[in-house]
């Protein structure tokens, strides 16, 4: 079964063995979803798989088949990423794609009322768009530069606005 | 390192001391201080939309035709020796051209040695590098495998065995300080310092503080991962790398695989982060080794275990910090000694004491650095080395002499700030430290914090202040060459080989170039990375915008020369001399006459020329040994310890700078949170565990070492008094690593003022509050 990625369809790799992430970084040469761990600690391999944020480096590409894949490329153009420009949310620029593919899902994730560990009241049906509800969100993306209040800061302005 | 270094370095100090300003050649404030247009604006990042698209190149992006993928294989054992190595598996596994090992890795000497100024040099390690069976460390590379695809590399390299002869290693530092060593000099200055009789001072002092301090080891953990594409043709090798330092690491592969200097090229256009981390080590050279022999392209990422493994960070240490103060809370005694770890083999002194020497005036002082030798990775710079530990134990100490004093300790630090350098008596070129302090308190609102510990809560969270002071010295590196290109369309080009790792150098450069030349920013390219272009030093020390700054200003210059020289007889500033005109207004211009003026096109339109290029070097840094150059902050904490858990929250954070001209406001707010993004770290939760009975470093994951996530950062501070320093081009000093040093320091003392408990090991767990 295929692998959709950024609408293409795709066939899984041969070896079985292959991470979605070296799938999209050195097969498909889509080198905008980057590597920091290959342990599932970094969020730098963000990708979203049918709308859902995945960590790519702890996927087989072979679970993808028959789902849909974007990556960085396949949001381009996106809000969110003229507003981490605009907020400075990146220095060196590595994890900046992850934390982009993470936020585009979280927004979602958030519209649609799932609480988080800094969710006040759990039965509540909507959730409030706070700076802390997004830096917890957003946890799982590691930042060693220190872009942290600009990310933040982005993503609240994207979240925000209406121009997600 | 020698005595001879340390007498050469006190003389030229001293002849300089001598020279009046306008005889050297950065004699003169830089007359672009009072011209900024471009220059203080917060424009974004020129590279943003690159970076945020994915579309920026980093190294393991490189595809070569017929590129093969390497996996490092790392010793398991500290010392001793490999007794049996079976590659046989390994070399019939599917899709495996090679298995690497000391058997067959082409005989190569020892790296050149990283030093701030040697163009030829990048080394972090003395140590052979699988030249023969002998381990070293634990973790050192012991094999490569290199196959087809990633996968099958990594999956061969399962299949290696070895078995090694164990030997006793050196691992624990207690038992190695018996026989430490003691440095002539530390980087550029004497190591041991001693003024009047510090040990009598104290004891004789009215008010007195003894204290001993403790820091981790700690890694950089850059995100992304080191990594090399390196390709032979014929004796013309290509490298693909991700570093700080290009040029220095094509002339060290040069030397070290016998070929000519302008055979290697190295590429590093975007570098992930970089910290310290990302100077030479083993992997280039095995990887550059591998591609030879494999006679293709080789591709080597190293695993995050990997990095942790045989890239060196923070070197562990043991500060011994003493103050006597008088009655007032003058210093009559600043005793600051200790220990920390750098083996024969490695270069790096971890100058915890540097930062001590500026920051405060006392009767007596008494410094000096030891060092112990363990069977370690070489430790290495990480993003303020020295200071950042050296600042967290010697304003914890101000704190708790304060807290003794009964003594408000901005009050404290402010009554010994000096006004000249404390132990040379050399002037400083800008020093604004008070106004740091005074403008920062008032923004955080110090006078709130409660003096007595422990007395502010909210149910279970115990609230506390704290603050601590930073400092960084000022550093440019001689041989920042820089090639400018004015084209007759009226744009223009520097390029240079040095470096973005995220510090915003094309971005700023560009806007330097744009007040330089007196052209709009729109029309300035700058290009970096890559070995084939003029020649730059590493990045490291905070150095690399005012090297720059300072290259670029030399090639203006000469531009100016040559296009006065182009401009012939029929120019509006024919007659006049270089010293007469200034490059504005996309033109020459007469200083005396701003009517006069020829523009750019004009004069390449006159002269036939489609473009014009020039290529200079910055001046040499005489500055540096005439004036004391230091950058200061004042760090500002606000946090809540949790009275049931230990947990420490920290709430607010505040960083009051005195640092010259800032040159971008975006992009250096940015670096100064980072830099105290990464002391907060320092102070809370990052640890390179080590194993002691064994060796080895027991979390290299990034799930075990915790680099601070959103939820630990809070909204950050920044602010600067924006006072250009006279000394330095565009008035500025580096920045890149002045955000750190202070911040683990405001937190344990914040930590203290919520609970009265005084932490003086690093990280403040929660282990250590309950």
């Amino acid at each position: 079964m295929d692998i959709t990625v950024n609408g293409t369809a795709v066939a899984p790799p041969d070896d079985a063995r292959v991470s979605l992430l070296d799938m999209l970084r050195d097969h498909l040469h889509l080198t905008g979803t980057k590597v920091g761990c290959n342990q599932g600690a970094c969020g730098a391999c963000t990708v979203l798989i049918d709308g859902r944020r995945v960590l790519s480096c702890l996927t087989l590409a072979a679970q993808a088949a028959g789902r849909e894949v974007t990556t960085i490329e396949g949001l381009d153009p996106h809000p969110l990423q003229a507003a981490f420009v605009e907020r400075d949310g990146l220095q060196c620029g590595y994890c900046t794609p992850g934390q982009i593919c993470a936020a585009a899902a979280m927004i979602d994730e958030v519209r649609a009322g799932v609480p988080s560990y800094v969710t006040a009241d759990l039965s509540a049906e909507s959730v409030p768009f706070s700076r802390d509800e997004v830096r917890e969100r957003m946890s799982g993306n590691l930042c060693r530069c220190g872009a942290h209040n600009g990310i933040v800061d982005a993503i609240l302005e994207v979240a925000d606005g209406s121009t997600v | 390192m020698s005595r001879v270094q340390n007498a050469a370095i006190s003389s030229v100090r001293t002849v300089l001391g001598w020279v009046p300003d306008r005889w050297l050649p950065s004699g003169s404030p830089d007359p672009l201080i009072a011209r900024q247009q471009e220059i203080g604006r917060p424009t974004s990042r020129v590279d943003g939309p690159l970076k945020a698209s994915g579309r920026a190149p980093f190294v393991t992006e490189t595809v070569l035709a017929g590129q093969t993928y390497a996996t490092l294989i790392h010793s398991t054992i500290t010392r001793g020796r490999i007794l049996r190595l079976d590659s046989t598996a390994a070399e019939a596994a599917p899709g495996v051209l090679l298995v690497m090992t000391y058997r067959n890795m082409p005989r190569l000497g020892i790296v050149p040695m990283a030093s701030l100024t040697n163009l030829g040099a990048a080394g972090n390690s003395a140590l052979p590098i699988m030249q023969d069976p002998e381990v070293r460390y634990n973790g050192q590379v012991v094999a490569a495998v290199v196959a087809e695809t990633q996968e099958q590399a990594d999956h061969a390299a399962t299949l290696v065995e070895i078995d090694y002869a164990q030997e006793p290693a050196a691992t624990r530092f207690e038992d190695a300080k018996a026989g430490a060593r003691t440095l002539t000099s530390i980087l550029i200055e004497r190591n041991h310092v001693s003024v009047g009789d510090a040990e009598r001072e104290l004891r004789s002092a009215v008010h007195a503080v003894d204290n001993v301090y403790r820091t981790p080891r700690h890694n950089h953990n850059a995100i992304e991962l080191h990594g090399v594409v390196a390709a032979w043709d014929g004796d013309a090798l290509l490298v693909h790398d991700s570093t700080q330092a290009i040029v220095p690491t094509a002339n060290a592969l040069a030397s070290l695989f016998g070929v000519a200097k302008e055979k290697v090229r190295v590429i590093s256009p975007y570098v992930g982060g970089g910290f310290g981390g990302k100077m030479m080590w083993d992997h280039q050279v095995v990887t550059v080794a591998a591609a030879r022999l494999a006679g293709r392209p080789v591709r080597l990422r190293l695993t995050r275990e990997g990095v942790y493994r045989i890239i060196g960070g923070r070197s562990p240490a043991e500060q011994r910090v003493a103050i006597g103060a008088d009655a007032d809370g003058r210093f009559a005694a600043m005793i600051h000694t200790g220990y920390s770890v750098m083996p024969p083999y490695g270069r790096f002194p971890e100058q915890y004491t540097l930062g001590t020497r500026a920051a405060y005036r006392s009767k007596s002082f008494e410094i000096i650095q030891r060092h112990v030798d363990l069977d370690i990775v070489p430790n290495t710079f990480m993003r303020t080395p020295g200071e950042t530990i050296g600042a967290f134990a010697v304003e914890s100490a101000v704190d708790e002499l304060a807290h003794v004093m009964d003594l408000d300790p901005v009050e404290l630090r402010l009554r010994n700030l000096p006004d000249r350098h404390p132990l040379s008596g050399q002037p400083f070129s800008q020093h604004a430290v008070h106004q740091a302090w005074t403008d920062g308190a008032e923004r955080f609102g110090w006078s709130r914090r409660q003096a007595k510990p422990g007395t502010v809560r909210d149910g279970e969270w115990l609230t506390g202040l704290g603050c601590g002071a930073g400092s960084f010295p000022y550093a440019r590196m001689p041989g920042a060459n820089v090639r400018l290109t004015l084209r007759r369309d009226g744009s223009a080009e520097v390029s240079t080989a040095a470096h973005e790792m995220g510090m915003g150098t094309a971005t700023v450069q560009a806007q330097h170039a744009a007040d330089r030349l007196g052209l709009p920013l729109e029309q300035i390219t700058v290009t970096l990375g890559d070995s084939a272009l003029v020649a730059a030093p590493i990045a490291g020390g905070s150095s690399q915008t005012v090297s720059l700054v300072a290259g670029l200003s030399a090639a203006a210059d000469d531009l100016r020369d040559e296009l006065l020289r182009l401009a012939g007889p029929d120019s509006p500033i024919a007659g006049l001399k270089a010293a007469e005109v200034r490059l504005a207004d996309g033109g020459l211009v007469s200083v005396a006459d701003p009517a006069r003026h020829d523009g750019y096109r004009e004069i390449l339109a006159r002269a036939g020329r489609d473009e014009v290029t020039v290529t200079a070097a910055g001046s040499p840094p005489l500055e540096m040994l005439k004036y004391s150059m230091h950058s200061s902050s004042a760090i500002f904490c606000e946090l809540r310890v949790s009275a049931v858990t230990g947990e420490v929250r920290v709430d607010r954070l505040l960083g009051s700078f005195d640092c010259g001209t800032i040159l971008n406001p975006k992009t250096a707010a940015g670096q100064l949170r980072g830099g105290m993004i990464m002391g907060l770290g320092s102070a809370l939760t990052e640890e390179t565990l080590f194993d002691e009975r064994t060796g080895r470093i027991m979390n290299p994951s990034l799930a075990d070492y915790h680099i601070p996530a959103h939820l630990d950062v809070p909204p950050i501070e920044v602010m600067w008094t924006g006072i250009p320093d006279p000394r330095t081009p565009m008035g500025a000093r580096g920045i890149g690593e002045l955000g750190t040093p202070g911040v683990a320091a405001a937190i344990a003392n914040a930590v203290f003022n919520a609970t009265g408990k005084r932490v003086r090991e690093l990280p403040i767990t929660l282990d250590k509050l309950l």
